[in-house]
C-alpha cells in the first residue's frame, strides 16, 4: 500500500459528522439516556470529545466535570472552563482530594516511594517515568520513580517490583475516584458517561481499568491522537488546549505521556502504528519517515508487544458461560476432523 | 572463590521462569534460547519481578544499562549474564 507522512489525514467535517451522529444513536437510541457527562481535564482527547457532545447532543444535554486533586495542574482549570464557555456546556467542579486521602491515595504511594527514596516527604514532587525511546535500542519497558525538590534537584531509580506496584495501585486510585464521581453526576441526571481515551491510550493499555476506562461509550477509542488533534482543529477547541503538551495528570511533577508509557512522540508513533498495522514493510516506513529499518522494526514490535500485554485491560468481566462455550466449540472441531 | 555452577543457575532460573510467569505449566516446553519478549512470557511487570529475583537471589545489582534483552530475553542469557555478574 501506498505509505507517506499524510497517510493518517482525515476528513475532519465528514468524521465529526459520523461521530456525532454515532454518539446521538449510542446515548439516546440504545442507552436510552439523554444526555453526556465528561470528565474534562484541558486536555486535547476530553476537549474534543465534549466539543463532540456538545454538537451531537446540544450543549444543555452536556455537563463537564472537572476533578482536580492537590496534585493537578492549576491550568487544566483555566482551559477546562475556556472549552465550556466556547461549546456552551456547563462545567463544575468537583475537587476530589478529600476523598483521595481518603482511600490513603498519597500515603500508600509515597510510604512506597520512600522504600526507594527514604528522604522523600514534604516538599518533593515525583513522577514516573520510562527511560529510553522505543525506537533508540532493543531494551525492555520498565519504570524509573523520580523525586524532585523544591531547589530542581532530582533523584532517579529503577523501582523494584514491590514498590513498582503498590505505587500505581496507589495512584490509580485517582482515576477510579474519578470515575465514581462522573457516574454520580450521570446517574443523577439519568445522562451516560463518555470515555475520553483515543486509540493510542486504549490499545496500548494507557488507561486504568475501571477507572478512566470506565465509560459507557467511547467515541474516540479507534482516533490516532494525531487526528484527534486535526478534529480539535476542525472543531474549534481554544489554541492553548491544542498546543498544551499531552501529560498524565498523575503525578505531583510534570511528566509527559511521551516519557511516562509510549516512549516516542505522537507523530512518529501513530504514523508507525498505521505503517505496522496496514503491513508496510519496515524498509518502505523506514524511507518515508526517515529513520532506520531498525529504529522501524523496534517500533513494531514494541507497539505489538504493549497491545498483546494489555489486552487483559480491554478484557470485560470472565463469565464462566463463555469458557464453556469455548470448550464447546473446540470438542465441536475435534469431532468434525 | 566459590565456583560458579551454571548448570544450577540454569535450572533456577528457569523453575523461577516457569513458577513465576507460568504459573507452574511445565509443559509449555520453553526452550534455553527462547525470548521471554516474543514468547510472550513477561511485560513490563515482569521484568521488574525477574530484575527482583535476580538481584536478591545472587545478590548483585543489574544496573539500567543491563536491563537489555542480551542479558535478561532468555534462560540462556540470563544464565549467562548471572555468570558473569558472580563468576
Amino acid at each position: 500500500m501506498k505509505f507517506s507522512k499524510e497517510s493518517l489525514k482525515i476528513n475532519a467535517a465528514k468524521v465529526t459528522d459520523e461521530l456525532c451522529e454515532v454518539i446521538l444513536h449510542q446515548i439516546r437510541g440504545i442507552m436510552k439516556k439523554s444526555g453526556a457527562v465528561v470528565g474534562v481535564s484541558g486536555g486535547i482527547d476530553s476537549s474534543v470529545t465534549a466539543a463532540l457532545c456538545a454538537r451531537a447532543l446540544g450543549p444543555q444535554r452536556v455537563m463537564g466535570v472537572m476533578m482536580p486533586e492537590k496534585e493537578s495542574s492549576g491550568e487544566s482549570k483555566i482551559l477546562a472552563e475556556k472549552l465550556a464557555k466556547k461549546f456552551g456546556f456547563e462545567v463544575i467542579l468537583d475537587e476530589i482530594t478529600g476523598g483521595l486521602a481518603g482511600m490513603k491515595c498519597y500515603e500508600r504511594r509515597d510510604e512506597a516511594i520512600k522504600r526507594v527514596f527514604p528522604e522523600y516527604g514534604p516538599g518533593w514532587l515525583t513522577k514516573i517515568t520510562i527511560p529510553s525511546k522505543i525506537t533508540e535500542k532493543d531494551t525492555f519497558n520498565f519504570f524509573n520513580v523520580t523525586i524532585e525538590n523544591e531547589a530542581g534537584e532530582s533523584k532517579s531509580k529503577r523501582m523494584p517490583l514491590d514498590v513498582y506496584l503498590q505505587v500505581v495501585a496507589a495512584s490509580n486510585l485517582k482515576q477510579r475516584l474519578r470515575m465514581t464521581t462522573l457516574y454520580y453526576h450521570a446517574e443523577k441526571r439519568n445522562w451516560a458517561v463518555v470515555g475520553t481515551g483515543n486509540k493510542d491510550e486504549h490499545m496500548q493499555g494507557f488507561f486504568v481499568k475501571y477507572g478512566d476506562g470506565g465509560a459507557d461509550l467511547k467515541p474516540i477509542a479507534h482516533l490516532f491522537k494525531v487526528q484527534v488533534y486535526q478534529l480539535a482543529e476542525y472543531l474549534g477547541v481554544p489554541d492553548e488546549i491544542i498546543r498544551r503538551t499531552p501529560t498524565t495528570d498523575t503525578y505531583s511533577a510534570e511528566v509527559t505521556q511521551e516519557e511516562f508509557f509510549f516512549g516516542l512522540d505522537f507523530e512518529h508513533m501513530d504514523l508507525l502504528w498505521f505503517a505496522m498495522e496496514n503491513k508496510v514493510p519496515a524498509k518502505q516506513a523506514a524511507k518515508a519517515l526517515g529513520m532506520t529499518v531498525e529504529q522501524v522494526e523496534r517500533a513494531y514490535f514494541n507497539i505489538d508487544r504493549k497491545i498483546k500485554a494489555t489486552e487483559y485491560l480491554r478484557m470485560e468481566p470472565l463469565e464462566v458461560k463463555a469458557a464453556r462455550k469455548k470448550a464447546a466449540s473446540s470438542k465441536g472441531k475435534k469431532k468434525s476432523m | 572463590m566459590a565456583t560458579v555452577d551454571e548448570k544450577s543457575i540454569k535450572e533456577k532460573v528457569r523453575s523461577f521462569i516457569t513458577e513465576t510467569f507460568l504459573i507452574g505449566d511445565e509443559k509449555s516446553k520453553l526452550k534455553d534460547g527462547d525470548s521471554f519478549m516474543h514468547k510472550g512470557v513477561i511485560d513490563s511487570t515482569g521484568v521488574l519481578e525477574l530484575a527482583s529475583f535476580v538481584e536478591s537471589e545472587y545478590n548483585f545489582s543489574i544496573d539500567d544499562n543491563e536491563m537489555i534483552p542480551d542479558n535478561l530475553d532468555s534462560i540462556e542469557n540470563l544464565t549467562k549474564f548471572i555468570v558473569r555478574k558472580i563468576g
